[in-house]
């Protein structure tokens, strides 16, 4: 024990430590924990370094997945904002006074959000894409009072399965639209069938699961309900936001926008909808409001929709969200400004085509297989099942695409290959390689 | 020394002169597809890094100073673990890669897995859930998966005392449980009210031990007793684990099942309100349900197993926030045993002390020991009139976080502080 320990514990009239914790009844205590001594800072950083050298990334394994998680180049400038500790070491901004920056970044990263997506309102995050779905049903049934979420089957299993876990609490039920064989979009008559007067809403992505983009128009004609679009936000530098077409929610991963893979998380969910839903909307939001001197002043808002105000009424559970990903991503949309975004999306669907177009030349692979408009990522076939192609190239040193013969067992032997910017020519060549020698 | 917060008027960059004109690319996509406008700006890279350098100085972190707020263990983040997250295995490992090629990856997991199953006194850990209210959301699921697979599945409360965080009554809510609120009695759970709440009805009760007003429920074996009597299940809320490391856990205290707060106990930054962590911790009997996929080892390779019939499926997609849960992994490592219990006697000791020097000025409702934090009253400065509010806002003048204010909401104004262990 330290002499400043020991005169804290003077002051309050304690002789040791073991006093403070006298209100623990002795037969819950524990004496200490069994873990091992403590490491230097030196240390740590071997043990760490030392198993994580045990992952394989970058130039030693050239990697084609995505299915939702893309490894986009994170310019360093971008990197150095959002490791600035005052951002990274805040708590959520309760005083204003003393938060005025992180409540302004993320006002822009809001805005921008909204210019992304044509819609009026952004929250500040959600946890992860899946989530923000989860979330978006919650909020179509709140709005709707109906409970039938219509979905398509060419949707990302996970997704799926986190938005039957959010569902749970009003009981939501899901109807199924299959997707067109040829095109690899939804298939627009099933859709017809599959609407009724019970549906709160109709979901579809845009890009889809496949790396299509779908019939967002189109859905939106036949969906008597709101319409929430699932979105790759990359993908709007080039392409029509779902606000043009009248969508009310829209969500998506907003990790491709300036995040790393890393594993799986941390991620960001995207969230915003059209104005006259704001107010039923799960999250936090920072609004632009002025001081008592009249100055531009920025502040949460429309808190009572939130959990620690409204309680078992509110419309989420959610309190720390992915504030500090939402920073990188705004500041990642400014660094690349708004061309160096269509630079950046028209060059993954140049790339992606590139690539399809040297698969379709290997014998015993098809590649796009679906004929709708790709944007990174596309589903190859090949003639033998799809996990001997994959140990074949990871004996070659190269990982290909995600299988899909378990959750799209109709496709056949098929796999989803993506690809970005950082591929560099000669991962091109050694994927292609290795799949002319697979036996 | 007197404090003034950094505030200039910094423009929004959409305020700011866009050097280029954003053009479109015809061509690239079918025209019914294809985008138009896109008005975003169009700025050089340093006036972009100038911008939100501005931002950053503008906000309070806990390298600019202390950050007493209540309930959310604002403690010092070490910078190493930065470094350690920043590394290529962890920034670029895709989580469907083969998993021969994951390897480092899965068995921080794994390793994290255990050692926090151990340091809650649980039988098995998910470190899916992204933050504490999806934790907690875990845990409900889990419990009315429990119930229905043991044909009681018409289990529809959730008890809580009036103490508890807002997220506990939003997540009974959002998953359509009734919220049965309980009184507490000298700062504590009530046992009459919980005798009389506990039923067949009832699903779980959530508790956080010490308490939001920083009071160790030294009843909590009586508690558990009552609910599990009643046939319901023992939720811990890990928000205030700083106050309880080795000293008790929450398996020894007879719970069922808990979250943790990595972002709080375990150091990774908050980042101005996320991303966190909140791994689940639970008994043997809920390991079945936990969510897929479970991270093991054989003894040689580390896979991860989604051939678990029982499990409630998903919360989020893939294995949560691995990036944090690295540098959850990190302190731990640090700190060891020793170090850990160090850190909740020194956060305890803080945190009495911090009352005792408060003592004159503001009142502290019910006597007797707080464990990491506690909730005085500006009552008395009402007399003045002053209010806690006040008191808040001037403490900024001397470069100080304030501390929560106005919860919880059983007490008068008031003024929730949590010193932890890195004052």
């Amino acid at each position: 024990m330290s002499g400043e320990e020991a005169e804290m514990l003077r002051a309050l009239g304690l002789a040791s430590v073991d006093e403070l914790f006298a209100d623990i009844p002795a037969r819950v205590r524990v004496e200490g924990l069994s873990l091992p001594p403590g490491l230097q800072e030196a240390d740590v950083v071997d043990r760490v370094t030392g198993i994580l050298a045990k992952n394989r990334v970058g130039r030693t394994l050239p990697t084609f997945l995505g299915a939702g998680l893309y490894d986009h180049f994170v310019p360093a400038s971008v990197r150095a904002i959002a490791s600035r500790s005052e951002f990274a070491t805040s708590y959520t901004p309760y005083q204003p006074e003393l938060s005025q920056g992180i409540l302004q970044a993320l006002f822009e990263y809001q805005s921008m959000i909204c210019e992304l997506t044509g819609m009026d309102g952004a929250n500040t995050s959600m946890y992860d894409g899946s989530t923000a779905l989860g979330e978006a049903a919650l909020m179509a049934a709140r709005i709707t009072g109906k409970r039938e979420i219509v979905l398509p089957c060419a949707m990302h299993w996970e997704r799926r399965q986190v938005l039957e876990n959010y569902g749970r609490g009003p009981g939501l039920r899901y109807r199924e639209v299959p997707y067109d064989r040829e095109s690899g979009t939804i298939d627009v008559e099933a859709l017809r069938d599959a609407v009724g007067p019970d549906t709160a809403a109709v979901y579809v992505e845009s890009p889809n699961f496949f790396g299509v983009f779908d019939h967002v128009q189109e859905v939106r004609e036949i969906a008597p309900s709101l319409l929430v679009v699932g979105v790759n936000p990359l993908s709007l530098a080039v392409a029509r936001p779902p606000g043009d077409f009248g969508a009310d929610i829209v969500i998506g991963e907003g990790q491709a926008l300036g995040n790393a893979v890393a594993f799986g998380g941390p991620l960001l969910g995207i969230f915003a909808c059209r104005e006259e839903h704001v107010r039923r909307m799960p999250g936090r939001v920072i609004g632009m409001t002025r001081d008592a001197e009249a100055r531009r002043a920025y502040c949460m808002t429309m808190q009572s929709r939130e959990q620690h105000i409204r309680r078992e009424k509110a419309m989420s559970n959610i309190c720390t969200n992915e504030t500090l990903l939402a920073v990188a991503s705004a500041a990642y949309m400014a660094v690349l400004g708004a061309n160096g975004l269509r630079r950046l999306a028209v060059e993954n669907i140049e790339r992606a085509r590139a690539l399809a177009a040297r698969i379709a030349k290997v014998g015993g692979f098809h590649a796009p297989v679906f004929t709708g408009a790709h944007f990174n990522e596309f589903v190859v076939r090949s003639e033998v099942p799809y996990d001997h192609v994959h140990r074949s190239l990871l004996a070659r040193g190269v990982h290909g695409g995600l299988s899909l013969e378990k959750h799209f067992p109709e496709l056949g032997h098929a796999a989803l290959f993506a690809t970005t910017e950082t591929h560099r020519p000669a991962d091109y060549d050694k994927l292609v390689a290795a799949l002319e020698t697979v036996p | 020394m007197r404090f003034r917060q950094a505030i200039w008027d910094e423009p929004l960059l959409f305020e700011k002169p866009s050097n280029e004109v954003a053009r479109a690319t015809p061509g690239i996509l079918p025209q019914n597809l294809e985008r138009r406008d896109l008005d975003l700006p169009n700025l050089p890279e340093w006036e972009v890094v100038r911008h939100f350098t501005r931002l950053s100085q503008m906000t309070f972190g806990i390298d600019s100073g202390f950050y007493p707020l209540g309930s959310c263990t604002m403690k010092y983040n070490p910078k190493v673990h930065e470094e350690l997250a920043a590394l290529p295995e962890v920034r670029h490992a895709h989580p469907y890669q083969d998993e021969s090629t994951v390897q480092g990856s899965l068995q921080i997991l794994h390793e994290l897995q255990n050692v926090l199953a151990r340091i809650g006194g649980m039988d098995a850990v998910t470190l899916q859930p992204a933050a504490g209210a999806q934790g907690e959301f875990t845990g409900l699921l889990l419990a009315r998966a429990y119930m229905k697979d043991r044909g009681d599945g018409a289990r529809n409360e959730v008890l809580l005392p009036d103490t508890a965080h807002g997220t506990n009554f939003a997540t009974a809510g959002m998953l359509g449980f009734k919220v049965v609120e309980l009184p507490s009695r000298e700062g504590q759970v009530d046992l009459a009210a919980l005798e009389k709440a506990a039923g067949e009805r009832t699903l779980a009760l959530m508790l956080t031990n010490p308490n939001t007003l920083g009071i160790f429920e030294s009843r909590v074996e009586e508690i558990g007793r009552i609910v599990h009597g009643a046939g319901g299940l023992l939720y811990y809320d890990g928000a205030n684990f700083n106050a309880i490391l080795g000293k008790t856990n929450p398996g020894k205290m007879g719970f069922d099942m808990l979250h943790f707060n990595l972002h709080k106990t375990f150091t990774t930054p908050h980042g101005g309100g996320g991303p966190g962590v909140g791994p689940v911790g639970v008994k043997a009997f809920l390991e079945p349900y936990l969510p897929v996929p479970a991270v093991a080892f054989d003894g040689t390779r580390y896979s991860l197993d989604y051939d678990r019939p029982k499990s409630i499926g998903k919360v989020r997609a893939w294995y949560g926030n691995f990036a944090l849960l690295l540098r959850a992994y990190a302190y731990i490592l640090s700190q060891g045993g020793d170090g850990l219990r160090w850190v909740t006697e020194r956060a305890v000791l803080n945190a009495n002390y911090l009352r005792h020097r408060l003592d004159p000025l503001l009142e502290t409702p019910y006597p007797g020991l707080r464990k990491h934090e506690f909730v005085a009253s500006g009552a008395r400065l009402k007399e003045r009139g002053l209010r806690t509010l006040d008191l808040a806002k001037r403490l900024m003048d001397y470069g100080f976080h304030p501390p929560t204010v106005y919860f919880p909401h059983l007490i008068d104004e008031a003024f929730m502080a949590e010193p932890t262990e890195t004052e």
